[in-house]
């Protein structure tokens, strides 16, 4: 990767940590922490690898996006806003009444948005028959899936990788959000995965852990080539990372917060921006 | 539209009319697949397997299976899901719900063995309350296949109808009641039998023993009109609040538990019409293994019980 492309894809996931937090911002509560831990994936994936066109965003031959974490709806909106796929007011009207942006990702309400989600493990079998369906028709795309490590709880997810490897859906690239935290707590509390590398490797998928919030390993691993298996990329992230206050919360899956917090936050990440500017 | 009922057997199957107008489809149009949950030996399909590469089995997990067909539909193809109908319905109602009808996605499921034509594999496998799980999801078209010219039909048709379709049929045999080659409306029900007194209105394996009941009511002076609503939503409300109009009775027969089913649907549609009203239909209680013959007895659907309950729809009324 080259430092220009590096910086780049860098200022991008800061924007699209500022554009998630001014999103949230605007309705004083929201799923803050699981959208800036993405935010990296989202920057180098729409910044640099996917292949989309925010001025034709149904064109068939796309790679398409499942972010089956659909509560991390707000970092997929600010990536896709700063993209240009609509305009970066409207990420303002989260959860508003007759928005098209509501908590949880819907292809019906929101411009390139992929899929709808939100109940959880239902975009890893929506992926895979994306993919798939891509294949049979002869589409050259790839369909990119973003996976929480709590929403593994779901044994649709298991369902849907075996069949992936099975049927060789190499076609297919899945990203496992290990950011540690789930609603009630640390994942290995509530529901220890063991180790999602080992699991998704066991599952006959090419697997590989990298730093989630760097967006040079998230490019590498992205961008590695794989003809026979699916890959599954765990990315090791930190659940509000960006956001000092938000990483220490425990209870950092969903906050409501003053507009003046809010504005703190926005504060620290403009100051970063500003600085990586420079 | 022409009927040829006569009561007996058609010596054909349900489950080999599924593969070899699957067959057809296929050939006709290439966006067609066929996915199954460990079922192609039950659906008729199971020579398939391995020929080409869009009949799928997706093993035994059919909630992963609506999810690749919706996904599939996302990218444009046409799916179709085979599995058994406690399968296709309460194990993969949230798939089917959000993944399906909420995402905005089309798929075809089929569930087999609906009812008591569960038989012997018994009351885990016995949905009274597929239809009712459908009924209440939006947009969604509900089939309740009679005979062999309706289900060739409606397979046809579905590739291209929008939303979620569900299609519970039989994997055996059935009576005749349509003709062959005979073309279907989503939404209009066909009526089978004219009459004054009373209308009984029946889907599915309930149709033929309507028919049998008409007959024999006629027999004792009263005058029953039959209607095979087959889709049961959308309902053709229009049609039924008429013949409901025209006789001021109605009894419903369905092969599903009373609550939720074609029953509530009628009851829905006549609300507020002043009428007799009846039906035969299974009592809010699970289901259980045995021949179907055993069955339809000890769940109250023949066509003895329809003419019971007409006639005392029709003195009350």
């Amino acid at each position: 990767m080259t430092p220009e492309l590096k910086k780049e894809l860098e200022l991008l996931a800061l924007k699209i940590r500022i554009g998630t937090v001014e999103c949230i911002k605007s309705r004083g509560f929201g799923h803050i922490g699981g959208s800036l831990s993405v935010a990296d994936a989202l920057a180098v994936l729409y910044g640099a690898v996917m292949n989309v066109d925010p001025k034709n965003p149904k064109k068939s031959d796309r790679d398409k996006l499942v972010c089956s974490k659909g509560h991390a709806g707000p970092a997929v909106y600010a990536a896709l806003a700063l993209k240009g796929y609509f305009s970066y007011e409207e990420l303002k009207t989260l959860n508003q009444p007759g928005t098209n942006y509501p908590s949880h990702c819907d292809c019906n309400k929101t411009i390139g948005v992929d899929m709808t989600t939100g109940s959880l493990g239902q975009g890893t079998s929506l992926a895979v028959g994306m993919a798939v369906g891509d294949k049979l028709q002869g589409i050259q795309a790839k369909t990119y899936l973003i996976v929480g490590d709590g929403e593994a709880n779901e044994g649709q997810v298991w369902e849907a990788a075996m069949f992936a490897s099975a049927k060789k859906v190499t076609n297919l690239v899945w990203l496992i959000d290990w950011n540690k935290k789930q609603l009630d707590g640390f994942v290995e509390d509530i529901l220890e995965p063991f180790d999602f590398e080992e699991k998704f490797r066991a599952f006959g998928f090419e697997a590989v852990t990298v730093d989630g919030n760097d967006v040079e390993q998230l490019y590498e691993a992205l961008t590695r080539s794989v003809t026979d298996k699916p890959l599954a990329i765990i990315l090791d992230t930190v659940k509000g990372k960006g956001v000092p206050e938000i990483e220490q919360a425990m209870g950092n899956h969903s906050m409501a917060v003053s507009a003046e917090v809010f504005d703190g936050w926005l504060d620290g990440l403009r100051q970063k921006l500003k600085a990586l500017e420079a | 539209m022409k009927i040829v009922y006569n009561g007996q057997k058609d010596t054909r199957l349900f489950k080999d009319t599924i593969g070899a107008t699957i067959e057809k489809i296929m050939e006709s149009d290439d966006k067609v697949i066929w996915l199954d949950a460990d079922l192609m030996n039950c659906s008729g399909t199971a020579k398939q397997l391995g020929k080409s590469e869009r009949y799928i089995d997706c093993g035994i997990a059919e909630a992963n299976m609506v999810g690749i067909g919706c996904g599939m539909s996302a990218v444009g193809l046409k799916p179709y899901a085979h599995t058994f109908g406690p399968f296709a319905s309460r194990r993969c109602y949230d798939q089917v719900f959000l993944s399906g009808g909420y995402a905005g996605n089309a798929i075809t499921i089929i569930g087999t063995d609906p009812g008591i034509t569960a038989a012997f594999n018994g009351g885990t496998h016995m949905p009274f309350e597929d239809v009712a799980l459908y009924r209440a999801l939006p947009g969604a078209t509900i089939v309740d296949i009679t005979d062999i010219p309706m289900l060739e039909n409606i397979l046809w048709q579905a590739k291209d109808l929008p939303g979620v379709k569900y299609i519970r049929v039989p994997r055996k045999d059935s009576c005749q009641v349509y003709e062959d080659g005979m073309a279907f409306t989503v939404g209009k029900g066909n009526v089978l039998r004219d009459g004054e007194d009373v209308v009984i209105i029946a889907c599915g394996i309930m149709v033929h023993e309507a028919l049998q009941a008409a007959e024999k009511l006629a027999v004792e002076g009263i005058d029953a009109a039959v209607i095979d609503p087959f889709t049961i939503k959308p309902l053709d409300v229009e049609l039924i609040r008429r013949y409901v109009e025209k006789t001021g009775a109605v009894v419903v027969a369905e092969n599903h538990n009373r609550i939720g089913g074609l029953t509530s649907a009628v009851q829905d549609a006549v609300a507020g019409m002043a009428c007799g009203f009846g039906c035969v239909a299974v009592d809010d209680i699970f289901g259980e293994v045995g021949p179907q013959t055993y069955l339809r007895e000890r769940f109250d659907l023949t066509s003895d019980h329809i003419e019971r309950e007409t006639k005392r729809v029709v003195k009350k009324s």
